[in-house]
């Protein structure tokens, strides 16, 4: 029988129902992977006492016949997620020590299916970042590492760097994430994981720390297509806490997932195939597209014209957001409190906000400033509302064409830590391809699809209509059938 | 006509007065969260974790509140936007725990309406006057700042956080601090009868920000300063006044006057600089990306129609017309709506249709209650009368069981006792007598003690009549009906 | 539009972060970077189209006008640096 931390969110669910295993043993398999597993940096505090409570939960539940959903399944939680008497900190040192009283409503949905949790995973600070460097507890490295005998510390990709590292390395078997441009489908695509953000609403904002609201969604990081399903469907659901949730059903996406593409059309964009792409990306994306043909999809080239001023887009919508949702840290209530000698209120708040922030915060703090200042408003933040408009209205067409669209998920394959950190920008042209969904709110996914010549995986990236990811979900097994990626990262970081 | 104006050194300056009023909407809940909305509370007991602004916490609007926004739209007269939406006002203040105040700037629930204010001699209001409004909107009150409690700190309590207010903008239509008064005095008349504020500026659930600003006659606006968070309209007339001639003297000694944010000090009756909010200006508003466009259905615009109740000027003009009131009258019962709604009961309960018992009930009304109730200190809605014991003491006096000096005698002991006035009349015997036999009894005792006036009297000293009216009355204890006595006396005396 | 050391001060400044003059160096190229970059945006024609109000169709709901929240002081300031006879305290403001 294989490790039982080899095993998925289906595989652990299913083996426990048959009696292979205890859930608290699938805790101390898992708990034991995490205390070992200290190089990759991926959490920022392991709760192993979480994790058997609620296995022993399961245990009794088991043997009561009273199974829930997750019951036996252990989690990690990223670290933006409120959790009740467990420190939340968003990888920043502005929340040192916040513990929150209360639940986020995506955590409290997970553990009341019986889920338990083995950490709060490391993350860029606040969200912001495409590599896991900008948080204040640390890089976290990927597993993963080039086969040309380089040993160069790779990035897990960001800003849910932590979920992407801690699944790849099978050290949880799945974990939530969060993607506001494109923070789970590049990860997921760096590590050689699948991760799905759903439907802008789908999953409730309410207790997750905010970056930028109109863009933040929770969603499911896992193996596979298939455990990325079930756990998306005990994380979605309408909830009145959150104005901007959907008051739709969730529907039974595991159940329905079918490989079967027949009468389904794809669409390929020409906008995606950008300049200095690497070759090797553009034949994964072809294989793909004979993919996605051969489980009996019509394969049909459209074009999303505004594509290229979503990045732009998205960097002034972002920042503006969040230098407004960053505003209460200041030192009155929670977190950290930065008082030099004789400092008034307005002092405290500067002192406070300089020591708690990391640069990267605060460069997008002072941009979404910046942008919303008097004379600016208009030129700026009113100007990219209305390009967003248009990138929304690009989906609005095409998906009047083709029912999924497929390209990569990231122009590049995981680069090392502090090769891009120097170049703000350039780390956020590395968001290219996921930030025009994230603009539209539509659901994608990136699944891995194969290896680079240097062994590390490359993702495509299936996105859809509003509330069709079954659709998505589906287009991801037809790939994942397909492309038969079983690579592992050699175990270099269990001591 | 007279105008108010200033005499300056160089000639006569109109003042140019435009309002902004916060008042509190009446709602259980806050706006934006599930805590109590009530004043009074132990510190920061009536906060939820979205007052406190924890992370990841998220607004979600109370439907009480927009309706009521709504309703006092109406009553307004303005346009009822059905699509409108909530922004964010940027800046750090440690009564703010967002670090932004949710607003309406861009797209506000409420345009363009009206207040009309009353001619006033007195005051200088020489004809009615039309003051424009020019929105109204929804938005968070802040927290407090508590100063006093210790040397080196202050204190934050968020009670207040997240409570619902409504923001009324005039327009610059006003030209003297009585207009102002007038203006707030109506404004304060329609919230109370709407049901949306209860008008308290002394709580501190109507408070105004004061834009003022001088020109010489005839010219082009001048530059306005905004005095802030005025909480009563005596102190919102004393800024203006303050605030204009202050204004003069700058100009008129070659100065310029700055746009900036004042305060006024009621101890020493001035208005000064708040230089140190200077630097929040840039609030760097924008739509709140937590709350979606806020669009009004048509059953609810029209579910709040329906709710909106009689307006003052609408009721004053029925009591007019209707009830036939006198204008002062119906003017000063329609002023304030508990009075109307007392002033309703009662006619109410006379069990009499309104066009007969109206004029009386008013009169009643105004001078023995009110009267009563200033001497009391109290107000309508502590009336130790109710309209009930009211209604029954005016038709004692209509069907002729009191006479008018009885029936004061008998409200008196209904303001000390509670008492209903039948009880009282039936204990201590006060009712008013017809009993003809009884008065000719008193009248003949009274002409035989005073044979010598009774002479006099036929004499031709008519004046000796009201001498023999007191004296009868005097005998019967004030009990005897004032017309039957006079009959009776003219007939005895020939 | 580009940023100087005065508008970088500014800005920091209305956000309430504290910078030094280091700082300020370091960010005005940086921010310049970003903005020039941002800027590209100006290209796109967007004559007639109404910023996007909400990214998925959908409608503000209203809550009822009950209360259920509150009297939880104990978790309002579970976390706070500084809390003292049930407020929050902060170096004392002048007004
Ligand atoms: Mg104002
Ligand atoms: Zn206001």
């Amino acid at each position: 029988m294989a490790e039982i931390t080899d095993l998925g969110i289906a595989g652990i669910r299913d083996g426990f129902r048959a009696g292979e295993f205890t859930a608290r043993e699938v805790a101390e398999a898992f708990n034991g992977a995490v205390a070992s597993a200290k190089a990759l940096n991926a959490f920022i505090i392991e709760t192993p006492d979480h994790a058997l409570a609620a296995a022993d939960a399961a245990d009794k539940a088991r043997a009561a016949g009273d199974l829930r959903p997750l019951s036996g399944v252990p989690l990690g939680i990223k670290d933006l997620f409120c959790t009740e008497g467990y420190q939340t900190t968003a990888a920043s040192g502005i929340l040192g020590g916040f513990t929150p009283t209360y639940e986020s409503t995506v955590t409290g949905k997970l553990f009341a299916a019986g889920a338990g949790m083995l950490g709060k995973l490391n993350l860029d600070q606040f969200a912001m970042g495409s590599s896991n460097e900008t948080s204040a507890f640390g890089n976290v490295v990927s597993p993963w590492r080039r086969n040309n005998g380089g040993n160069a510390a790779l990035a897990p990709g960001g800003s849910s760097g932590g979920s992407s590292s801690a699944i790849a390395a099978r050290i949880v078997p799945a974990a939530t994430g969060t993607d506001t441009g494109g923070s789970i489908r590049q990860p997921a695509a760096f590590t050689g994981i699948t991760g799905i953000k759903p439907t802008y609403g789908r999953c409730s904002r309410f207790g997750i720390v905010a970056f930028a609201s109109s863009l933040d969604q929770a969603g499911a990081m896992a193996q596979d297509v298939r455990d990325s399903a079930i756990l998306l469907e005990v994380m979605s659901g309408f909830d009145p806490k959150d104005s901007t949730s959907l008051d739709v059903a969730v529907p039974q996406w595991e159940a329905d997932l079918s490989s079967d593409l027949k009468g389904k059309k794809v669409g390929i964009p020409k906008e995606y195939r950008v300049d200095n792409m690497p070759p090797e990306i553009d034949a994964l994306w072809q294989k793909g597209i004979d993919w996605l043909r051969d489980a009996g999809a019509e394969i049909v080239d459209v074009s999303l014209p505004h594509t290229r001023y979503a990045l732009p887009t998205y960097y002034i919508i972002a920042p503006a957001e969040a230098s407004s949702n960053l505003a209460r840290y200041d030192g009155v209530r929670y977190g950290l409190r930065d008082l030099p000698e004789g400092a008034n209120l307005q002092d405290m708040y500067a002192a406070t906000r300089a020591a708690g922030f990391g640069p990267e915060v605060k460069r997008r703090i002072l941009i979404g400033t910046y942008v919303l200042s008097a004379g600016f408003y208009d030129a700026y933040y009113t100007k990219a509302q209305k390009v967003r408009a248009l990138i929304a209205r690009d989906f609005e067409e095409v998906f009047k064409q083709v029912d999924i669209l497929l390209t990569p998920t990231a122009p590049s394959a995981a680069f090392a830590l502090g090769e891009k950190s120097a170049d703000p920008l350039e780390m956020y042209l590395n968001d290219v391809f996921t930030v025009p969904a994230s603009l539209a709110g539509v659901p994608a996914m990136s699944v891995p699809a194969g290896l680079d010549s240097k062994g590390l995986p490359l993702g495509l990236q299936i996105i859809g209509r509003p509330l069709d990811e079954q659709g998505v979900l589906n287009a991801g097994l037809a790939i994942e059938e397909r492309a038969g990626f079983t690579a592992k990262p050699q175990n270099w970081w269990a001591k | 006509m007279s105008s108010y104006r200033i005499q300056g050194a160089t000639g006569e300056w109109e003042v140019v007065i435009g309002l902004e009023v916060h008042a509190q909407v009446v709602s259980k809940a806050k706006l934006f969260s599930g805590a109590s909305a009530t004043f009074g509370a132990e510190p920061n007991a009536n906060v939820s974790l979205i007052d406190a602004a924890m992370p990841g916490m998220l607004p979600v609007p109370n439907k009480e509140c927009i309706r009521q926004a709504v309703k006092t739209g109406m009553a307004l007269g303005a346009e009822i936007h059905r699509w409108s939406r909530f922004d964010r006002k940027n800046y750090f203040y440690a009564d703010l725990p967002q670090g932004y105040q949710i607003s309406q700037l861009y797209h506000p629930l409420v345009g363009e309406g009206a207040i009309e204010i009353d001619a006033d001699e007195k005051a200088g209001i020489a004809e009615p006057k039309t003051i424009g409004i020019e929105r109204l909107h929804v938005e968070q009150d802040a927290g407090k700042l508590m100063h006093d409690q210790h040397p080196t700190r202050s204190y934050v309590d968020l009670n207040r956080s997240g409570v619902a207010l409504m923001e009324i903008v005039s327009k610059p239509d006003m030209r003297s601090p009585a207009e102002a008064g007038a203006y707030l005095r109506k404004l304060r008349s329609i919230l109370r009868y709407v049901g949306s504020c209860d008008g308290n500026m002394e709580e501190g659930s109507m408070r105004a920000d004061v834009n003022v600003s001088v020109r010489k006659v005839g010219d082009e606006l001048g530059t306005r300063t905004e005095t802030k968070n005025v909480n009563s309209i005596r102190f919102v007339m004393a800024a203006i006044e303050g605030e204009a001639n202050r204004q003069v003297d700058v100009l008129e000694a070659g100065g310029k006057i700055v746009q900036e944010t004042r305060l006024y000090d009621p101890d020493r009756n001035e208005t000064r600089s708040m230089r140190s909010k200077e630097d929040a200006h840039d609030y760097r508003y924008f739509p709140d990306p937590d709350l979606l466009p806020l669009e009004l259905s048509e059953e609810f615009v029209a579910a709040c129609a329906a709710e909106l109740p009689e307006l003052p000027d609408a009721k004053r003009r029925r009591y007019e017309g209707e009830l036939g009131l006198p204008a002062y009258n119906a003017a000063v019962i329609t002023a304030d709506v508990e009075t109307a709604r007392w002033f309703e009961e009662l006619v109410a309960a006379t069990g009499k249709p309104a066009g007969e018992v109206g004029r009386a009930a008013s009169n009643w009304l105004i001078s023995d209650l009110f009267g009563a109730l200033n001497r009391l200190g109290k107000d309508i809605g502590e009336s130790p009368v109710s309209p009930k014991q009211g209604a029954e003491l005016l038709g004692l006096v209509a069907d002729g069981t009191l006479s008018g000096t009885l029936a004061k005698q008998v409200f008196e002991i209904m303001l000390e006792t509670g008492d209903d006035p039948a009880k009282i009349v039936e204990e201590r015997g006060l009712k008013q007598t017809s009993d003809t036999g009884a008065i000719e009894k008193v009248i003949a005792e009274i002409m035989a003690a005073n044979a010598d006036k009774v002479e006099e009297y036929r004499g031709g000293k008519d004046k000796l009549f009201g001498f023999f009216v007191g004296q009868t009355m005097k005998a019967m204890q004030g009990k005897a009906n004032p017309g039957v006595v006079n009959d009776l006396l003219k007939k005895a005396l020939g | 539009m580009s940023v100087d050391a005065a508008t970088v001060r500014k800005i920091a400044s209305l956000a309430r972060i504290a910078v030094t003059d280091g700082d300020v160096e370091a960010m005005v190229p940086e921010l310049n970077n970003i903005l020039g970059w941002i800027e590209q945006l100006g290209e796109v024609n967007t004559d007639g189209v109404a910023p996007l109000a909400a990214v998925i169709p959908n409608h503000q709901r209203l809550r009822e006008d009950v209360v259920t929240d509150g009297n939880i002081r104990d978790k309002v300031l579970a976390n706070a640096p500084q809390a003292e006879h049930g407020f929050f305290a902060v170096p004392k403001v002048i007004e």
